[in-house]
């Protein structure tokens, strides 16, 4: 028997009540104006109703009105600035993530969710948390386009092959939530689902410290950097070294400077003769298709670990 | 405006249907109305095939675990359900049926400017829609009518390039339509018809000319890449081959989404007509709706970006489409009310057509209003690619663009068969339309708010009595769609004959006989007052 179902998601982040409460806002106009239409079109089809098959057609009538076009353009206008200013607040402040945030690194492909915690944590369809902490998720795929979505956190975003997307949330209540694949990927798009688990920061702790290899991601990152190769030009000053290179300005060989932030380190690996550092040759070859997303991200974790400017580089 | 003089029967007049015989004589013919009637039986078959499409799709949804088919099957219905309703039912629809067949009526003319063209166009349009069916009988399609990259071009083992290739070349039957109007609206129009004395319906069908001649060619160049880089490995869009996904979605919505406009302004420009024949009065505000459709088509080319607010688009992009997505909704809004102003002290009768024409003005506000949430970015981030979605554009594309068109065949239908449908039954039906639509797709918003992602061929199982409700809709629905064909076919051979005029309608189209000679008009008309002058009808009345 199909079940009873509710009338509004639950909410379970800290944004959430903030996008509810501009739903009921949109809401309320949206009642307010479909029930002006439909009451005076009610109420004239019944009052102008045609009496008689010959009842002559009325004469002399008011067929335009500058002030009634004015007054239903201008009202409509002001009511949708209102909604433009209130929807863009709430979105550019949830697209920045807070300093403080736990990084956690998805990667989707079809049809799953990879999920890896700094401390080399795995998990597959499923995203353990802590409650009442910001988490920051940097995500990418291996194949098509995929979407991060957490319903019950109103929280979204696409989920890109070769590059980096994020999307932050503060989970405000314990429990299991929906994740889903929203961008549709292929055959198992409606299979590509999984849980979100929010805990209490205790219980998360022991939870991310249970059966690990205790090998983390910078860890892992450093065994590829010897692995790879890469020692032997970034650790010899044959290439730019990495010690607090994370979140620092990088000057390029054409005068421009960028923050050397989790695309930049991923572009630089995987097409390294994009983007030069002033005073180096582009000699380095590419890793592109020898490394794999999640090994990019070690890579990252490791270059992150040797000391960085700053915490978090999640410049829109 | 003179009625014709002489009242023959049907049969012993020589008019555009009977004008010639033989499949040959409709297969060749350049007559506007006759390719409008070719138009509209290939839409109708292709309308039928992506209904049945849709039906699998709802009754597979039954169930949580899916009812009928597998996912993969699933994933092709609603491939192809999209596909087809879009390119080859919803586009062509208002525009190819009855713009051909009334827009040289209504300006006074007697064809397009270009009828070998116009003829062209349906072979175009028939070689896109068949190549579009082989895709399915082939094996089917499994992109969505999105065709995003790189799923498209390099993931996708289904007939991406026969699908595609059936819209590329429908798209060029767009064009020539679009062209055809343009060059139609601006040379041919009767003595005396100034622009302002156009039918709001031409302003409409001008509008979306512009719409096809800019945008489909852009439609055409994205799938032209597609192809490239699905066969000869091109790299444009898959980032595999040092392409960028996102280019794709952006050249793809910005055809896409006037396209939306497309589906949309010939109903406005419908209704515009309706509202006014069956309210006797001449419509409230008409340059403001002139020029709002001018509006629409011109801002809707600027809010492509709103369908990826989410997409991994700079979010200063995603700031500017929002404000441009809001700016689009004024002028809709502005019809809308004038609308409404038009019934206001008219004299209102409910004949079929004025169902369709209320019924359009409650659903397109709906779907208008919820347009609203969408341009939110903070709710979007929240409901894009839900349920949400679907049930919005549902409400403009079904509740709006399918129920203007309904609403067109009835009124012009006279005109068309030279014959009257039963009024009665034509009410029922559109009343088990309104109704079957509404509990069909109304529980989609709530579903969508919920967070159930569209295209899931399985769902969890607290989405399942909505999924119920709204199936049970669609069989209303479905039902509703089935008896306009059962009755409108009757009709052609046993409704009694309706006359030039029956709706004592004014516009040029509705003073010559029903059906219209092949040249349409016994002598070019001269107009020389502003349109919808139904007062001035009121003198004629008491005259007589």
């Amino acid at each position: 028997m199909p079940h009873a179902f509710p009338l509004f998601p639950v909410q379970a982040s800290s944004a959430a009540p903030g996008v509810d409460q501009l739903f009921y806002f949109l809401i309320a106009v949206s009642v307010f104006f479909s029930a002006l239409i439909f009451l005076l079109i009610f109420y004239f089809a019944i009052k102008y109703r045609r009496r008689s098959k010959d009842e002559a057609p009325p004469k002399n009538q008011v067929t335009n009105s500058i002030q009634l076009e004015v007054l239903w353009t201008v009202i409509p206008m002001v009511l949708v600035a209102v909604m433009y200013f209130w929807g863009a607040d709430i979105f550019v402040r949830d697209a920045r993530p807070p300093r403080n945030a736990t990084e956690v690194f998805v990667v989707g492909k079809q049809w799953m969710w990879q999920i890896e915690h700094t401390n080399g944590k795995r998990e597959i369809n499923a995203l353990h948390i802590p409650v009442d902490q910001p988490i920051k998720l940097t995500m990418t795929s291996q194949d098509v386009i995929h979407d991060f979505s957490v319903p019950a956190f109103r929280m979204k975003n696409d989920v890109l092959p070769d590059r980096y997307t994020t999307e932050w949330f503060k989970a405000t209540r314990t429990g299991k939530f929906h994740l889903f694949c929203d961008q549709y990927c292929g055959m198992g798009h409606s299979l590509m689902r999984g849980w979100v688990y929010v805990m209490k920061p205790e219980d998360y702790e022991r939870w991310l410290r249970s059966d690990v290899t205790g090998i983390t991601m910078a860890d892992q990152g450093e065994t590829l950097y010897h692995n790879l190769g890469c020692i032997t030009c970034h650790g010899t000053g044959k290439g730019p070294a990495f010690a607090g290179l994370y979140g620092k300005p990088v000057k390029l060989s054409d005068g421009q400077t960028v923050v050397a932030n989790d695309a930049y380190l991923r572009e630089s690996i995987l097409y390294p003769t994009a983007q030069i550092v002033n005073g180096y040759s582009p000699i380095m070859p590419t890793f592109k298709g020898q490394v794999s997303e999640d090994q990019v991200l070690q890579l990252i974790a490791y270059i992150k670990s040797l000391g960085s400017t700053e915490s978090n580089t999640g410049a829109p | 405006m003179s009625s014709p003089e002489v009242e023959l029967p049907i049969e012993s007049r020589v008019h555009y249907l009977n004008a010639g015989y033989g499949i040959k004589s409709w297969l060749l013919t350049t007559d506007h109305k006759r390719i409008g009637l070719m138009y509209l039986v290939s839409i109708t078959f292709f309308f039928c095939f992506g209904g049945i499409a849709a039906t699998l799709m709802r009754l597979n949804l039954l169930e949580p675990q899916g009812l009928l088919v597998e996912p993969e099957t699933y994933n092709k219905l609603f491939s192809m359900h999209g596909i087809i309703m879009v390119f080859f039912f919803l586009i062509p629809s208002i525009p190819a049926v009855l713009g051909n067949f009334l827009i040289p009526m209504m300006i006074g003319a007697r064809d397009v400017a270009f009828p070998r063209l116009n003829l062209l166009s349906w072979y175009v349009f028939m070689t896109g829609g068949l190549l579009a069916l082989y895709a399915v009988i082939a094996g089917g399609v499994d992109t969505g009518w999105t065709f995003y990259t790189p799923l498209s071009t390099a993931y996708s083992n289904t007939h991406v390039m026969a699908a595609a290739a059936g819209v590329f070349i429908a798209g060029f039957s767009s064009i020539l339509t679009g062209m055809n109007f343009v060059v139609t609206i601006h040379k041919m129009r009767a003595p005396g018809l100034s622009w302002f004395r156009l039918p709001l319906f031409i302003w409409a069908m001008y509008a979306t000319s512009i719409i096809f001649i800019l945008g489909t060619p852009v439609i055409a160049i994205s799938l032209a890449l597609v192809g490239l880089e699905r066969w000869f490995h091109v790299g444009i869009f898959d980032p595999a081959l040092g392409g960028d996904p996102l280019l794709f979605q952006h050249m793809f919505w910005f055809y896409s989404h006037p396209a939306v406009y497309v589906m949309i302004l010939p109903s406005m420009g419908v209704i515009s007509e309706l509202v006014t024949a069956f309210s006797k009065k001449k419509i409230f505000g008409y340059h403001f709706i002139a020029f709002s459709s001018i509006a629409i088509a011109a801002i809707g080319f600027l809010v492509w970006g709103h369908h990826m607010f989410i997409s991994g688009q700079s979010i200063y992009a995603g700031l500017v489409f929002s404000a441009l997505s809001f700016a689009v909704a004024i002028p809709s809004a502005i019809k809308v009310f004038n609308w409404t102003a038009t019934l206001y002290k008219g004299s209102i009768s409910y004949e079929a057509p004025m169902l369709y024409a209320l019924g359009f003005i409650g659903l397109f506000t709906i779907g208008g209003l919820t347009g609203l949430f969408l341009a939110t970015l903070a709710v979007d981030q929240h409901v894009h690619d839900t349920y949400f979605v679907v049930a919005h554009f549902h409400y403009i594309m079904v509740g709006g663009a399918v129920m203007g068109y309904l609403g067109g065949i009835h009124y012009w239908w006279p005109k068309i068969s030279g014959r009257l449908y039963p009024d009665g039954w034509a009410r029922v039906a559109a009343i088990i339309i309104f109704v079957g639509f509404n509990l069909t797709f109304f529980p989609q918003f709530i579903l969508g708010y919920l967070g159930m992602p569209r295209r899931y061929a399985v769902y969890p199982a607290e989405f399942h009595t909505l999924n119920v409700v709204s199936t049970a809709g669609a069989s209303i629905l479905g039902l509703g769609y089935v008896i306009p064909l059962v009755y409108l076919i009757w009709s052609m051979r046993y409704g009694p004959e309706a006359g030039p005029n029956p709706w004592h309608a004014t516009g040029l189209e509705w003073t010559t006989a029903s059906p219209p000679p092949t040249h349409n008009f016994e002598e070019t008309p001269v107009v020389t007052e502003e349109p919808y002058a139904y007062d001035r009808l009121a003198e004629e009345i008491q005259v007589v």
